[in-house]
């Protein structure tokens, strides 16, 4: 093959993938590294790429000290109890202190942010929730990350990290190639932030044949984050902490503004209120420390997101489906209606042109709800995700060590997807966790800890072989059949993804099985998935386009094995409605109020598992939320 | 809901494949125009319809799920600050047509460049500020917040 081998070297900081969290670092990390070499690497180009490349409606994460609203613990006590208590909450309230200077950085830049006209603060959908004209999000956050960069490369698709041959366990870049022109891309470096995305379509999404690419989650977010990673024997925390989201029906448009802002609320097939039913039983399973409605209703503690889940899931296994938002109240006030829409195409454009196509008018009908198949990532209502260092000043030193948001990779960094334990960061705070880990990654190049880092050719020749592996495998077998796409020799990456989805989906809790599995079916998934594995050295690419669908194919794989290992690890039901294991239907805080933690060696692929301690913020007083958020 | 893309109104000029983040608007060899080469990987984003000069990108709903008949168009404007979005339905009853600013800046004038800016001292370094912190924070002269002046503990095991 004639592709060209391009080597970036003396680079500081990479960045590898630049959504929100990537983008995050490039900028800030020019402020603390003004000398530095700053290079980003992305798949696609950072205009238009990651989980907000479509833009945002609302900024989900933003705590309004300034004008009095919220303070970083409120927002860690929020995290705390939407995740049935797993979250790192010194990583948590480390971002919440800082989110509120990234969204002001945000308006400086052009952002349109809406203002509430009679208070003059942001315009609130909710307690944590801020208004924005938000197409442009990510053009925006790009041309300040462009700015900060010596150097980006669009459309270069990073498939592994490079580790030092001096000192064991240290980054020393990424490799990765071309999509447009094949060129194999080597970039050398001393410290590496991933800020690549989570994972979609790692279970059988609900949509089936052309629809396939409508799921929640972008389907380019391919779990690059946690492949990279997990490859390069970094540490792991929350994997099977996966997310299920209650959704409009196919088109998944957000609710959240509906919920919040528009005042619209759920029922049952027969205009009944339905959640309140299902309580009494699901706080057996999970104790009243995390579901206590009365107490939820006179404090404004919110009912966790995967217990919503799990009345809708249940109500609807009772045969009262489908739920419908109720949304013909609201929509009467045609500025309301407007809203409803505007909302839908600032962030989830198939939402609109889905109740176009089927006429589907809110303001005379009542619009159908589902629940997704999961998502494995780190930055919405849940924290999958490397398992990273805190920051000095607030981090106990189990999630202490040395440099924030490091892995346990000395030099590699983690920030938005990729940091675990970190659930409502959203699109703002994954930006901010990219600074926090561009200053920490910094900091590290100057206490001179990236000294003397080796890197041989025969390492980045062995890497090269393997990256062009699919291409080479097409090459020699494709011609020993006449056409089409069966050959005994080898799988294409759309063959693998779809075996992949429906082992996920059958043997590890997705919506095929209304989310339930348990150890017998987890093991059973994982001597499949490892088959899978080997399957996967047999991937073939007729092309580059192709050869980036093998490698995205990669990436989930590594995540999903991940996924399999934790499930099995936590024998409980921490989160109704996100998952079920069937051999263990409660919650059990007695074994299990811990963090899972997972390594796999990258030697011999072998996964090793532990249980962290989980710390709690303590010592403040709830303050009173806003009454009116409008 | 796939794109596609109009025979006629489609010049080559790669400005779809160049943005797309999925990777599937390719231009087709013999034809020399730009077409969605993997519907299924599409994610509706419409960042090729809003990047095509000549309007040549439109969406077509999902067969899986989506009636034919319908229609959703946009303009983005980056010289004048906005997006236009013209929703049709399918049975012709709805007709809506919404405007959005997408900046309130002139286009790309406003990020700053941190090349240029003074360099942070030592004490900053050392300390658990970032660029523009702890002013931006609050818009005001305020610090940031610490487990000290917030009153705070981080204590280990089962707390609610």
């Amino acid at each position: 093959m004639s592709y060209q081998t391009i080597i970036e070297d003396n680079i500081d900081i990479l960045v590898a993938g630049a959504g929100l969290g990537g983008t995050g670092a490039a900028f800030e990390a020019r402020y603390w590294g003004q000398n530095k070499k700053i290079v980003i690497a992305e798949k696609a180009n950072i205009m238009r790429s990651g989980a907000v490349a479509q833009g945002l409606y609302a900024i989900n994460c933003y705590m309004g000290t300034r004008f009095g609203e919220n303070n970083p613990e409120d927002h860690v006590r929020y995290a705390r109890i939407d995740l049935m208590g797993m979250v790192r909450e010194d990583l948590a309230f480390d971002m919440a202190r800082h989110v509120d200077s990234t969204v002001h950085n945000f308006e400086e830049w052009g952002l349109p942010i809406m203002r509430n006209e009679k208070k003059g603060s942001y315009l609130r959908e909710g307690r944590w929730q801020i208004m924005i004209h938000g197409e442009s999000y990510k053009p925006i956050v790009a041309e300040a990350a462009k700015k900060s960069a010596d150097k980006v490369f669009n459309r270069v698709c990073l498939t592994h990290l490079l580790m030092d041959e001096s000192k064991e366990n240290r980054v020393a870049g990424a490799v990765g190639f071309n999509v447009r022109t094949g060129n194999y891309h080597v970039f050398k470096s001393k410290t590496v932030i991933c800020g690549a995305g989570g994972a979609s379509n790692i279970f059988k999404p609900r949509s089936v044949g052309e629809g396939a690419g409508r799921v929640w989650y972008a389907p380019w977010s391919s779990g690059s984050a946690y492949g990279l990673m997990i490859e390069a024997g970094a540490k792991m925390t929350q994997m099977e902490n996966r997310i299920v989201l209650a959704r409009f029906k196919d088109g998944y448009g957000p609710v959240g503004a509906y919920f919040l802002h528009l005042k619209t609320y759920t029922q049952n097939a027969y205009g009944e209120e339905y959640e309140s039913k299902w309580f009494p039983e699901l706080q057996k399973m999970v104790g009243k420390e995390y579901l206590d409605p009365e107490v939820s209703h006179r404090t404004h503690r919110p009912i966790p997101t995967c217990l919503r889940n799990h009345a809708i899931i249940s109500e609807v296994n009772a045969g009262r489906g489908p739920i419908h938002m109720v949304t013909m109240e609201a929509f009467q006030d045609p500025h309301l209606e407007e809203i409803g829409w505007h909302n839908f195409l600032g962030m989830t454009v198939g939402q609109a042109v889905l109740w176009a196509a089927n006429d589907v008018d809110p303001k005379y009908e009542n619009p159908e709800l589902t629940t997704s198949e999961p998502y494995v990532m780190g930055s919405h209502a849940t924290g999958c995700g490397a398992w990273v260092s805190g920051p000095e000043d607030l981090s106990p030193p189990e999630y202490f060590w040395g440099y924030n948001r490091m892995t346990t990779v000395e030099g590699l960094f983690g920030a938005g997807d990729a940091a675990g334990g970190t659930p409502h960061a959203f699109s703002s705070g994954s930006f901010t966790e990219g600074r926090l880990a561009a200053k920490a990654a910094c900091k590290y190049i100057d206490d001179g800890k990236a000294e003397g880092i080796r890197v041989s050719d025969a390492q980045i020749a062995r890497r090269r072989e393997q990256i062009y592996k699919p291409l080479e495998t097409y090459r020699v077998y494709s011609n020993e059949v006449v056409a089409g796409s069966v050959n005994p020799n080898f799988i294409n990456p759309r063959q693998g993804l779809d075996r992949l989805q429906k082992l996920m989906d059958e043997y590890c809790g997705g919506f095929g099985v209304n989310y339930m599995t348990n150890d017998k079916l987890l093991n059973i998934g994982l001597k499949k998935i490892a088959i899978l594995g080997e399957d996967l050295e047999k991937v073939a690419a007729s092309d580059i386009h192709e050869l980036l669908r093998a490698w995205e194919l990669k990436h989930r794989f590594l995540t999903s094995e991940s996924v399999f290992q934790h499930t099995l690890f936590r024998k409980e039901t921490r989160w109704p409605g996100y998952y079920y294991r069937g051999d263990a239907m409660k919650l059990d805080d007695k074994n299990w109020h811990v963090l899972t933690v997972s390594r796999r060696d990258p030697k011999t692929g072998e996964y090793t598992m532990e249980k962290a301690p989980l710390y709690h913020l303590v010592g403040d007083v709830e303050k009173a939320p806003p009454e009116d958020h409008h | 809901m796939p794109t596609f893309v109009y025979m006629t109104r489609c010049d080559g000029c790669g400005e779809c494949v160049d943005i797309c983040p999925s990777d599937i608007m390719h231009i087709d060899k013999k034809l020399r125009r730009a077409y969605n080469i993997e519907p299924n990987m599409c994610w509706e984003c419409y960042s090729c319809v809003k990047a095509c000069p000549h309007q040549a990108i439109d969406v077509r709903g999902y067969a899986d799920f989506a009636p034919l008949g319908h229609s959703v168009r946009v303009i983005r404007d980056e010289e004048k600050g906005t997006i236009a979005w013209r929703i049709k339905f399918r049975n012709g009853k709805k007709d809506m047509e919404l405007l959005a600013p997408i900046t309130t800046k002139p286009w790309g004038s406003a990020t700053p460049k941190l090349a240029d800016v003074p360099a942070p001292s030592k004490e900053m370094r050392d300390s658990q500020l970032l660029f523009n912190e702890p002013k931006y924070i609050r818009m005001d002269d305020g610090g940031l917040h610490t487990l000290q002046s917030n009153g705070l503990e981080i204590k280990k095991g089962v707390q609610y």
